[in-house]
């Protein structure tokens, strides 16, 4: 696992920021009835995608979440075709079938994200029997929340991940809640991470919201899963700053706790506070890649206004064939 | 008369069953302080407390399962899916289960469970969350399926269906929720297997369940401008299905268009259409026309979504057709 160097930390940071002004945009394109059904809002985790992928290649697969976008951006996703998806738009991502719970790039590994919690984690075991028959070295993430972890399809998938040593890499987002039960109540035992045990992996419990610790975890993850040695389970602890989605008060979290982890556990800050203090970015410099930042996620956001609507009689034509 | 929303007339159905009989109690993800998805239960664990306001994980199998193990030792509980597409992680205990202990037991065990969920599209959550699946449940004997359109049978059936000895499942649509509808405050039951005559007509039957019976209203009003008479006919529960009154609605008038937003292959309408073509084929003065949703996963985008499910519209045309 080789440390990381000056450029590739600029990346991280670089990928954070475009997660969180993304997020905040579509947040606002939710509110204004632009975006609808439903959002999950990545804010707050950012730095889980971002230090994981960074730990991967472009070929490598990743097995995403109803609270994907954090991850699509951070495999390398296009703001544009995903903005333009959830407008509803033909050029998005998904021809404007998907929505936000649906996005997927098989040019990028990103194998979808999904509507049912949990929906996502069978399918990475087929994904990771592919990486181990095709010899390439190549490794499957697999990202759920700590909701996800208290259904059956995680016992099982994790259990056939091991007896079959598949790379895979096992990433539990723990945000502290599902909709509004809180992981402390819903789960038996005291971290997701030792979860792990059960299927004879080894498990992690990290801070999600530092990305220099997910990425090292992360890189050890794969390193042993490249070797052959079979998935590992990483429980990384990172919370989510708005409701489930945007219009959830969430009055089920206690301000204090909120309040906490958005002054001290926010990635983002702390990540640019930490690479200025290191003096591997500086003021302007930041300020300048946060304008260049914005302006990439505005012109997604032309982008998909200017796209065309799916077309109707197309669509009632490619029923036929359903 | 009061008139109150749809989702106040369940939890008033749950309030009143649950005061009056201590052996009922509720299971399901996010029904404690969240009140459910949709707030049905808003209030009802500060009322009850968490033993009869069971909150779970996200673990859909161990809640059927939770629901039948209960009901199997005394107890009539209600479990919820908060969206009918997550019902489909719960098949096993829902079909192979609740559906036949009964029966394989010689009547020795039954299940008296309730299984409230929602289903239906309209709310732009894409094709996980928008599935009209009642034809899974129609078709496995064992189960009973109900489908309430407005305030007034919601609730009176809910309370039928807490009282009932075998496994129910109890269908909302999730755009009717805020709908308003007359209540009586005394209490009232409604009895499964019994149809409501929404409207009466005498020129063609239309047959319409759940949020389709408001589309079929609106055709119909807009049609009796036009001088075409429909008779709305709201079957309420489908399994068991009021097959007399619907065969009575037909041999008065002789037509016959039934909704469904399901799409069609191997929906409840095909099966209702046959059986009338069955018992009442020499009553008919046209073919029976069935107006389903189209055979799509639902869509995203708005106007595709819109157009994956029958509207007002198709419902005018399918009448005119028979006319
Ligand atoms: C099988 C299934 N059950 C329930 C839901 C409804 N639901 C959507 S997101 C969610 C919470 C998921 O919690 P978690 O896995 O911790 O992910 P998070 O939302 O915190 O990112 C629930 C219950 C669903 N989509 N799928």
């Amino acid at each position: 696992m080789s440390k990381l160097k000056k450029q590739e930390k600029i990346s991280m940071l670089r990928t954070l920021l475009t997660i969180r002004k993304f997020e905040e945009k579509t947040i606002q394109l939710y509110q204004t009835a632009k975006i609808w059904g439903y959002l999950h809002p990545y804010l707050g985790q950012e730095a889980v995608a971002v230090g994981s992928c960074a730990a991967i290649e472009k070929d490598d697969y990743i097995v995403s979440t109803h609270r994907g976008h954090g991850h699509c951006i951070a495999k390398g996703g296009d703001l544009n075709k995903m903005m333009a998806e959830l407008l509803g738009k033909s050029t998005g991502y998904c021809k404007g079938r998907g929505g936000s719970m649906h996005i997927a790039d098989t040019e990028l590994g990103i194998l979808g994200a999904n509507g049912i919690v949990g929906g996502g984690i069978p399918i990475s075991v087929g994904a990771g029997f592919s990486c181990k028959f095709d010899k390439k070295g190549r490794v499957t993430i697999c990202y759920f929340g700590d909701g996800a972890s208290n259904n059956g399809v995680f016992h099982e998938s994790l259990n056939m991940a091991s007896i079959f040593k598949l790379p895979i890499i096992y990433i539990c987002e723990n945000n502290l809640y599902g909709i509004s039960m809180c992981s402390k109540d819903s789960v038996a035992c005291k971290n997701i991470g030792d979860r792990a045990s059960a299927y004879a992996m080894p498990g992690y419990v990290i801070d999600g919201s530092d990305p220099e610790e997910v990425y090292k975890t992360v890189s050890g993850a794969v390193e042993h899963a490249r070797k052959g040695n079979g998935p590992s389970l990483i429980e990384a602890q990172a919370y989510r700053f708005t409701g489930h989605h945007p219009n959830d008060p969430a009055e089920y979290r206690e301000k204090q706790e909120v309040e906490y982890h958005k002054t001290e556990k926010d990635p983002v800050h702390n990540y640019s506070k930490k690479l200025a203090d290191e003096k591997i970015i500086g003021s302007e410099e930041l300020e300048a890649m946060e304008k260049e930042i914005q302006k990439m996620v505005d012109s997604s956001v032309e982008f998909a206004e200017k796209s065309p609507e799916p077309e109707l009689d197309k669509f009632l034509e490619e029923v036929k064939n359903i | 008369m009061r008139e109150i929303e749809y989702r106040e007339a369940l939890r008033e159905a749950v309030i009143e069953e649950m005061d009056r009989d201590p052996k009922v109690f509720l299971v399901g993800e996010d029904i404690g302080v969240y009140g459910g998805a949709f707030r049905v239960y808003k209030g009802l664990l500060d009322k009850y407390g968490p033993d009869r306001v069971v909150n779970t994980p996200i673990s859909e199998i161990a809640i059927i399962g939770a629901g039948i193990g209960a009901a199997l030792t005394g107890y009539r509980p209600i479990s919820e899916i908060m969206f009918i597409d997550f019902a489909t992680l719960a098949m096993d205990q829902i079909v192979n289960q609740a559906a036949k202990i009964r029966y394989m037991t010689g009547d020795s065990l039954n299940v008296p469970l309730v299984i409230r969920t929602q289903g239906g599209a309209g709310r732009g959550v894409a094709a996980q969350h928008s599935q009209s699946l009642e034809a899974w449940f129609y078709h496995v004997p064992g189960l009973k399926v109900v489908m309430p359109a407005t305030p007034y049978d919601a609730k009176g059936l809910l309370k039928t269906a807490v009282r009932e000895d075998n496994p129910v499942m109890f269908i909302e649509q999730k755009m009717i929720y805020l709908n308003k509808g007359e209540v009586p405050e005394e209490e009232y039951l409604i009895p499964f297997g019994k149809a409501d005559i929404k409207k009466e007509g005498s020129d063609v039957t239309i047959f319409a369940y759940s949020a389709m019976v408001f589309e079929a209203l609106k055709a119909a009003e807009q049609l009796e401008k036009e001088g075409i008479s429909c008779e709305v006919f709201d079957p309420r529960t489908l399994v068991p299905l009021d097959e007399e009154a619907l065969i009575e609605s037909v041999k008065k008038t002789s037509r016959l268009v039934v909704v469904s937003e399901a799409c069609q292959r191997g929906s409840i309408a095909s099966d209702i259409s046959a059986k009338v073509t069955d018992a009442a084929f020499e009553w008919l003065d046209a073919p029976i026309k069935v107006v389903a949703g189209l055979n799509t996963p639902i869509p995203y985008n708005s106007t595709l979504e819109k157009a994956s499910t029958p509207d007002k519209k198709d419902i005018i045309d399918a009448v005119k057709g028979l006319l």
